[in-house]
């Protein structure tokens, strides 16, 4: 396995990769006289193409413009209000994703509340907060869920445990979000020129190579599915390239060795069973039809948005730039308060907290001063 | 020893008087020594180095090592890096009532064998215990009081265009060991901390290379920190090569796990070195000769004075900026 990363890391094969990139991505502002644009959907891939030194090798050659997946930074401000409120009453554990931690509320943080005294918990594995409940039978444990398709069916999962181990002090606050809307919502709105997506592997992992067919069919917009290594990512650079140069509007599978046509049956039931769609709301875009899954009403009982009451806050409203950036109209630096007023240590906006933040890969891997 | 530590043991009465002869004196020095409360000894020094730290690490117990010698090899090596010879520790011992003797004992033993390793003499000690829940088992301070080394101090002012960094073995190894130990993020790694003193490779390192620019050990924070650290202080440019960067494969695997780099995360066994060109290959092969050097490899260059930048090359042959570790989640490591 480390052998095959290594291969994925080769700086022989990238260095090539990037040479053929390059010549046909000159080759479309030469045909077209614009250069060609491309956006990563995932957070993943914002963060990787940064690390590598990718996308300022591409600076001047292809624009690279970052999407909206990356789930925290698309969380609506009254939800992450919400969520630190939970995380305020008496006798909770919450427990989170690392991300959530520091992501600022109105008033404070999730981390702020761990200072004052709140049982606030970070777990990597969504399914450790059900052995957190029954160790604490006494407390009411609360899991905070955001995530697209990658973590719905993990979600899933731990709303079957819960259910089946008939668990009375586990409740789920839930905030999905699904690709599929929010990519109909860019293209509908005309905002962006796409000339081709860099679809997220994991995400297509789950769902298959067929759920994005609505792209090329209605749209007329090429996508290629990718993985997160240099040489991965440079290839399915180079695949879009070829297609956009062509005109041709395709999905392209360069993950097929995970990736199948139809996604993983048993991760899409699963969502099916525990989750309905929903409308939800997106940072700086505002509500979207059915672009989100909620807990089914069978299993009402682990729903923590209708077993505690949450009391309404005023949203803070700040300079952050932050819904521009996951639209892709604005990259990090045209913020005013990138860099100087948010910065990692002291975020403003979420996508300068979360890992895959396009602020965050901005300020860690590509700033200069 | 059977037993826990009651709030008497801290009173200054009877049972503080058993607890220091039967653990501290027993294990640090020697009981017939004339008592007072100041430890006398007799130093003959160029110029003293003081520095002190103290332990709070969660578990106390992990592969590698344990709080105890985590305690004296972190000043140790905060000494050696500074270019002074370790002579004398103290150290001040904080202490939860109910902590099991047993394990009091095997930490203090540990203690006195990682000072043993560095010739380094423990003179001076304080126990104090709190109620139940007022800390998590065990604290430490030590403070390290070590003489210059007049011969062979690392001189920055030679830096120049084209030294080396060396940094002397796989980096990583302490906070992977730490997160795994925790075992709450899921994470089963085999791997052990790499907390270690490095007095005595250091010493030789020191008497073998004249053009030893710096030395430091990157702790929390991890390499890049250090090194970001070393850049700004000396207004000098770095180029590192992440390729040549030695991360034990467990490491990298759990790094591509976690989201973690491997340069960020923290050390407890390792130095980094600017020492001029020319004594790069004699500097690794002292180096190596040493169990905590085997693993030692030349990971970069200084590349230009004047900007205080530590860059990266990329595998598409770019090079990017490194800063200062920010952000992530990880307390209690050392």
């Amino acid at each position: 396995m480390l052998e095959l990363l290594k291969e994925l890391h080769s700086p022989k094969l990238s260095q090539a990769l990037l040479g053929e990139v390059i010549t046909l991505a000159d080759a479309f502002t030469h045909k077209f006289n614009r250069k060609p644009v491309f956006m990563e959907v995932c957070g993943s891939h914002t963060m990787a193409l940064a690390r590598t030194g990718l996308k300022t090798r591409l600076k001047g050659h292809l624009t690279l413009v970052s999407g909206p997946g990356c789930p925290v930074c698309v969380t609506d401000q009254k939800s992450i209000d919400s969520m630190i409120a939970l995380a305020e009453g008496d006798n909770r554990i919450i427990c989170t994703f690392g991300d959530m931690m520091r992501v600022p509320g109105s008033r404070k943080t999730l981390m702020d509340a761990k200072t004052e005294g709140k049982d606030v918990r970070v777990v990597y594995a969504p399914t450790d907060a059900i052995g957190i409940a029954e160790k604490h039978p006494d407390k009411e444990v609360i899991f905070l869920g955001i995530g697209f398709e990658t973590t719905i069916p993990i979600l899933a999962v731990v709303l079957k445990e819960a259910n089946e181990r008939k668990l009375t002090n586990f409740s789920m606050w839930v905030t999905t979000k699904l690709i599929e809307p929010i990519l109909r919502y860019l293209l509908d709105s005309g905002e962006v020129k796409i000339d081709g997506f860099l679809l997220p592997g994991h995400v297509s992992m789950i769902l298959g190579t067929e759920h994005y067919e609505y792209l090329a069919q209605e749209y007329g917009v090429a996508g290629v599915i990718s993985g997160f290594e240099p040489v991965q990512m440079a290839s399915s650079i180079y695949h879009l390239l070829k297609l956009a140069l062509n005109g041709e509007a395709e999905i392209v599978n360069d993950l097929s060795s995970i990736v199948g046509a139809n996604g993983n049956p048993v991760a899409q039931r699963l969502m099916q069973t525990y989750f309905n769609p929903c409308d939800e709301e997106w940072r700086g875009i505002g509500s979207i039809p059915n672009s989100g899954l909620d807990i089914r009403e069978q299993y009402n009982h682990l729903d923590a948005k209708l077993k505690f009451e949450i009391p309404a806050i005023e949203v803070r409203k700040t300079k952050c730039r932050c819904g521009e950036v996951i639209r892709g109209l604005i990259s990090p630096p045209e913020c005013r308060l990138f860099g100087a007023a948010c910065t990692p240590v002291q975020p403003v906006g979420p996508c300068m907290v979360s890992t895959e933040g396009t602020c965050a890969a901005h300020y860690a891997y590509t700033r200069e001063d | 020893m059977n037993g826990r530590i009651t709030l008497a043991h801290g009173d200054g009465g009877e049972l503080s008087h058993r607890l220091i002869q039967e653990v501290f004196v027993a294990a640090f020095g020697d009981p017939s020594a004339p008592m007072m409360d100041a430890s006398v000894q007799l130093v003959p020094v160029y110029k003293l180095a003081v520095s002190t730290d103290s332990f709070v690490v969660k578990p106390i117990f992990f592969p590698g090592g344990n709080i105890g010698k985590l305690s004296v090899a972190g000043t140790v090596n905060d000494l050696i890096v500074s270019g002074a010879k370790p002579l004398f520790l103290t150290c001040g011992f904080i202490i939860e009532e109910g902590f099991p003797l047993k394990d009091l004992n095997i930490i203090v033993q540990s203690m006195a064998e990682e000072a043993a390793k560095s010739n380094v003499n423990i003179v001076a000690g304080d126990t104090k215990v709190v109620e139940r829940g007022a800390c998590d088992g065990i604290y430490i301070n030590t403070t390290g009081i070590g003489s210059l080394i007049e011969k062979s101090q690392p001189k920055i002012s030679g830096i120049t265009e084209g030294d080396s960094v060396i940094v002397t073995g796989t980096i990583g190894d302490h906070g992977i060991a730490i997160i795994s130990a925790r075992n709450e993020l899921g994470l089963q790694a085999d791997v052990q901390s790499d907390c270690a003193s490095l007095s005595v490779m250091l010493e030789d390192a020191l008497s073998s290379a004249t053009t030893i620019r710096i030395m430091r050990d990157p702790t929390r924070g991890g390499l890049a920190t250090s090194l970001v650290e070393i850049c700004e202080d000396f207004d000098i440019t770095l180029e590192l090569d992440e390729e040549e960067i030695p991360v034990r494969p467990d490491v990298q695997g759990a790094c591509e796990l976690l989201g973690f780099e491997p340069i960020y995360l923290a050390n407890e066994g390792k130095a980094v070195i600017i020492v001029g060109r020319e004594e790069e290959a004699k500097l690794l092969d002292v180096l190596r000769r040493h169990p905590e050097g085997a693993n030692a490899a030349v990971i970069g260059r200084v590349s230009g004075t004047g900007k205080g930048q530590l860059l990266i090359k990329t595998v598409f042959g770019s090079t990017r900026r490194l800063h200062r570790l920010s952000g992530i989640l990880l307390p209690r490591i050392c």
